[in-house]
């Protein structure tokens, strides 16, 4: 088992706190399976992977691939970058990854920066080589409204009354799980843009969901996209009353021949 | 903020993507400072098909920083060079390389170490030459969220 980042300096009151599915993530990505795929698919000799995470929250995840990078990659070099519409997950997370790496120096890779953003949004398309998201995927009436999220992001802890307090971080906490119709409102914006952010033909995604996300309707979607993408189960929280709560689908372009 | 994450951002208007204007982002009223790390060689040397070296020069000339070569390096240019005066003496031992690890930094493999992973802008701001939107930067974080008139 390999170590998980410590999140002992973060806040939970505005920023997710790692849980059952962070750690889905965790164990996913570094089990044999999918560490045999990415060294072959990132082998040494070809430029360095970038990793992107979007919504990185406590940036326990991230902190884990980059902390990890000799052990999940096979190679030191990979680079790793995150997004959160909180700006206080970006600042959480900015911490967890670099005492993270600082205590794995031995098997770190590079991490670049965590970034205030709507999903991908900041970076170039054709860039990112793994993307790993962990969705605010709960069924909810609707999407929290971000018309305002500047305001949140600014309002400083020392210098608001309770009550703004209060409504900063329920408001933070709801972009966190809040899925819209089906839990898939944030996620099928992420999806539909992953052919653009991806690297062509290299990149790969990592996505979480839970049954209500309707999983394989995705999987039939991504499909129907052609050239090759593929969406395959890597990960799953095992079996409760017969179906699986959570599972990590794994997007990418197959064009290997057969 | 790293100058080395200046090479994968872009501005995030949908309309600015395909703008070849819309990358690199400009700097302008940028603090400095330097976060001294490690020195990890392999990836310096590596990162090189992946950097926009033109792009690397525009934004260390907006920043102010000593001048980069004109050319990309080649990644044998980040190391110092073996057969120095070590390798002179016939007949001297040879030792064991453990390949990687003995690689040495040279002057040149240190300053792009300095540059992308060392350097960072802690307060200022990005702004896209393609609708000329200005990204701030606070406390080492860049912002790249949108007023609701321009998503």
């Amino acid at each position: 088992m390999l170590p998980t980042p410590s999140t002992s300096h973060v806040c939970f009151d505005n920023v997710y706190e790692p849980a059952e599915d962070s750690y889905l993530l965790l164990d996913t990505l570094s089990n044999a399976h999918e560490v045999a795929f990415l060294t072959k698919r990132f082998d040494k000799n070809t430029p360095p992977p970038i990793v992107l995470e979007v919504g990185t929250g406590s940036g326990v995840v991230l902190a884990f691939v980059t902390a990890q990078s000799e052990n999940i990659f096979g190679r030191r070099d990979v680079i790793t970058l995150g997004t959160d519409i909180n700006s206080f997950a970006c600042r959480a997370t900015a911490k967890t990854v670099e005492t993270a790496s600082k205590e794995n120096a031995s098997t770190s890779g590079i991490f670049s920066d965590t970034i205030i953003g709507d999903l991908t949004s900041p970076l170039r398309n054709n860039s990112v080589d793994v993307l790993i998201f962990n969705p605010p995927y709960v069924p909810t009436e609707e999407l929290p409204d971000t018309s305002n999220q500047e305001h949140y992001n600014k309002l400083s802890s020392s210098t608001s009354t309770s009550t703004d307090a209060f409504e900063r971080d329920s408001h933070l906490l709801a972009l966190s799980y809040a899925g819209g119709h089906d839990g898939m409102e944030t996620t099928n914006r992420l999806i539909d843009n992953l052919p653009s952010i991806l690297r062509n033909k290299s990149g790969v995604a990592y996505i979480l969901l839970c049954a209500q996300n309707k999983p394989d309707e995705v999987k039939t979607r991504i499909h129907a996209w052609g050239n090759g993408w593929t969406a395959e189960k890597v990960g799953d929280s095992g079996k409760k009353g017969g179906w699986e709560k959570l599972q990590i689908l794994r997007i990418w372009q197959n064009l290997e021949t057969g | 903020m790293k100058i080395l994450t200046l090479n994968f951002l872009t501005c995030a208007r949908k309309a600015c993507k395909p703008q070849a204007t819309s990358f690199p982002l400009h700097p302008a009223d940028s603090t400095l400072e330097i976060q001294e790390s490690d020195l990890n060689i392999i990836f310096l040397q590596n990162i090189l098909p992946r950097l926009d070296w033109p792009a690397l020069i525009s934004i260390t000339t907006e920043l102010g920083l000593p001048g980069l070569q004109a050319e990309p390096p080649e990644a044998e240019d980040l190391v110092v060079k073996e057969g120095g005066a070590k390798a002179e003496g016939e007949g001297m031992e040879v030792t064991e390389k453990s390949e990687e690890s003995e690689k040495e930094a040279s002057q040149l493999g240190k300053d792009l170490h300095r540059l992308l992973i060392e350097t960072t802008i802690q307060e200022g701001k990005l702004m896209c030459a393609c609708c000329g939107h200005e990204y701030a930067i606070k406390e080492g974080i860049a912002n790249f969220l949108l007023p609701s008139h321009l998503v």
